[in-house]
């Protein structure tokens, strides 16, 4: 039947992911501009929707109908080309993701991966290679001298990044003796002493960690991001973009950060196997939507705020209607697999995540030549020195 | 031709051929250093199709292995040639190879 | 499938090649290039070889060329001016005779290629197994003395462009 068409299938698949990411990329922001602003101490959006939530379909409105102003002695190709390259490159990335196992829907079998390429790391590392020349075509069409060494800086800081992720990432397929994505997932199923998870970060917790420094250069993020900040350089190389263009580069750096977390999870956090055995592990997206719901509706019960007394119960009611779907799932095989694939997958993915946002509002900003100087001396080096010890153990223990 | 016939392996040479000659051309033709140097890489990426396509010819994966060695010189071909583009550029403030025609200036 | 991909990517090749030739601003030469590496790993992925169609975009059009890049954007290169002219009965002269030569090349590849099977997508994939395999068996010698060549070039490109030349 049609639906079994490899095509029409992968169509299908294709529509569903971009509109959840592209979801997601807007709600990243808004969970962002939040987490910063309590650390901070102060509220953040609150008064677009109920604290806040339709900031981002208002920022979306704001950039689509802001004036594209294209200077006129740009380079007018390569002005209009960066975004696209950037924009296009980071989505592309997403394609070779898995979230789930094989799942079987009626007649249907398939893959929650939208290709299953044998050489998945490699395409992911590829495609990041490719993502500079976005940056560097965008500081240079701009023609203007901050433009030109915000985008000079900014891409060499990601090519001498690119060195210790791509070492980083070797060390676990040592381990694992494939390039799949799935395989690597399938690799770090079980559990050792029938409680710990086999996850590539306990035997490469230096790997991880180099990983996700690297990581945060790669994306351009804080403590890394001196070629964009705002009170450096300008804007560094997105200075002279406004509305979509601008919001293209936008949607770029969110989607690269949320393909290096998809990608640390896949090598070291195990994807999407729960870090306990499998029949306690069911309750637990249960019990945590529970307890948030409860927690809500305490908060809604005496509020603080006029308008509390409508949102919080509200949330509350979500989140305890989130929990028993959880709980009804475990009753449908079909409806379990895909949600428990999904919960812990995108869980591992937004403790990630939340990281990042972490770091972004605690560190201050390295300066250029400290961060150069840090790639180079420091995390080349470990990266490398965790490929020989890891090459040796593998080396000493196998045949 | 069909869209589901095989492509003769003659066809994935002729094209390495052409992109071979138009590298050659441009070498010959260019004045600009940087672009002498683009086209050469364009004729190392031809010698590249070739020896992908007696790979598959064979069944054998020893081509891709030549083709790897060729990028890896490559790469060292362009980071130290580049370097010298750089140190030319320093000493004549010029990037057009006619102009760099005497050994002291 | 095999022969549209295959023209395809052909032929943005061959447009990209003669637009490097042609371009007068050497940034849109090196973009022709980088679009000339990118459909020849399509070319790869089609020949069989996976692992070197990643290795060409990894090394050659995210490295290499990001390096070339890098150098006209410091050198600040701008379009080369044309000083030589020739007249149009040269020009048209040197296309046909381009394309005879071309032409006759084509049909001597095509004498004395055996005509074996064709190149299916898929028919035989060279796996990154296989090539590590032989990389670190057959071919070690130039694996390692290809490090230290690597090793040689670093060396060599930091001390040209250090200041006190």
């Amino acid at each position: 039947m049609i639906l079994e068409n490899f095509f029409v299938l992968t169509l299908i698949k294709v529509a569903v992911v971009a509109f959840v990411l592209l979801t997601t990329l807007a709600y990243l922001q808004w969970i962002e501009r939040k987490v910063i602003a309590h650390v901070q101490l102060r509220v953040g959006p609150y008064r677009v929707g109920p604290h806040g939530l339709l900031q981002p379909l208002a920022d979306v409105v704001k950039l689509i109908t802001k004036e594209g102003l294209i200077p006129s002695h740009v380079n007018r190709l390569f002005y209009l080309l960066a975004p696209f390259v950037a924009v296009a490159l980071a989505l592309t990335s997403i394609a070779v993701i898995p979230f789930g196992p094989q799942i079987t829907i009626g007649p249907v079998t398939t893959w929650m991966q939208l290709t299953d390429l044998r050489i998945g790391v490699l395409f992911v590392l590829a495609v990041s290679s490719i993502g500079v020349y976005g940056v560097a075509l965008g500081g240079w069409a701009s023609n203007n001298k901050y433009s030109l060494l915000g985008g000079l800086r900014s891409s060499a800081q990601m090519i001498s990044y690119e060195l210790p992720l791509a070492l980083a990432v070797a060390a676990p397929l040592l381990l694992t003796n494939t390039l799949d994505f799935r395989d690597i997932v399938n690799y770090q199923s079980g559990y050792w002493l029938g409680f710990i998870p086999r996850w590539n970060l306990f035997p490469e917790i230096l790997g991880f960690i180099v990983f996700l420094i690297a990581g945060f250069a790669e994306t351009n993020r804080v403590p890394f991001d001196l070629p964009e900040a705002e009170n450096e350089l300008v804007a560094g190389f997105h200075t002279e973009y406004s509305s979509m263009n601008f919001a293209a580069f936008f949607m770029a750096e969110y989607a690269n950060m949320v393909t290096v977390t998809a990608v640390a999870t896949l090598l070291f956090l195990g994807g999407w196997t729960p870090p306990f055995p499998e029949p306690y592990s069911d309750f637990i997206p249960i019990i945590l939507f529970a307890l948030a719901g409860l927690v809500a509706l305490y908060h809604g019960l005496n509020p603080v705020r006029r308008m509390d007394k409508f949102t919080l119960p509200a949330t509350a009611l979500v989140f305890l209607g989130i929990a028993a779907i959880f709980g009804l799932s475990l009753f449908v095989p079909v409806a379990k697999a895909i949600l428990m694939a999904l919960f812990w997958f995108c869980g591992k993915i937004l403790v990630l995540l939340f990281v990042f946002i972490w770091v972004r509002a605690t560190l201050p900003r390295f300066r250029y030549d400290q961060l150069m100087r840090f790639a180079w001396t420091g995390l080349f080096p470990l990266s490398m020195f965790n490929l020989l010890v890891t090459s040796l153990v593998v080396a000493l223990t196998s045949k | 031709m069909p869209l589901n016939a095989a492509v003769p392996l003659s066809w994935y040479l002729i094209l390495s051929a052409i992109l071979f000659a138009l590298g050659v051309a441009g070498f010959i033709f260019r004045r600009n250093i940087i672009t002498v140097f683009m086209s050469i890489e364009l004729m190392l990426n031809a010698v590249n199709l070739s020896f992908v396509t007696f790979s598959y010819q064979f069944k054998q994966v020893d081509g891709h292995i030549y083709s790897f060695f060729v990028m890896v010189v490559a790469a060292a071909e362009a980071a130290v040639g580049l370097a010298i583009i750089l140190t030319v550029f320093k000493n004549r403030a010029t990037l057009m190879i006619d102009e760099v025609n005497s050994m002291k200036y | 499938m095999t022969a549209l991909i295959f023209f395809i990517f052909a032929g943005i090749a061959v447009f990209c090649g003669i637009n490097l030739v042609v371009q007068t601003h050497p940034i849109a030469s090196a973009l022709s290039l980088v679009g000339v590496m990118g459909s020849l790993a399509v070319l790869y992925l089609q020949l069989g070889g996976e692992f070197i169609a990643m290795a060409q975009v990894i090394v050659y059009a995210g490295a290499i060329m990001v390096l070339f890049v890098f150098v006209i954007m410091l050198l600040n290169a701008g379009a080369e001016a044309t000083t030589f002219q020739v007249s149009r009965f040269v020009k048209y002269l040197g296309a046909i005779l381009l394309a005879a030569f071309l032409g006759l090349i084509s049909l001597m590849i095509q004498s004395t290629l055996p005509r074996t099977e064709g190149v299916l997508f898929g028919a035989w994939q060279g796996t990154t197994l296989d090539v590590g395999r032989k990389l670190f068996t057959a071919y070690l010698l130039p694996f390692e003395v290809t490090s230290v060549l690597i090793l040689i070039a670093i060396v060599g490109a930091i001390v040209l462009a250090r200041k006190e030349i």
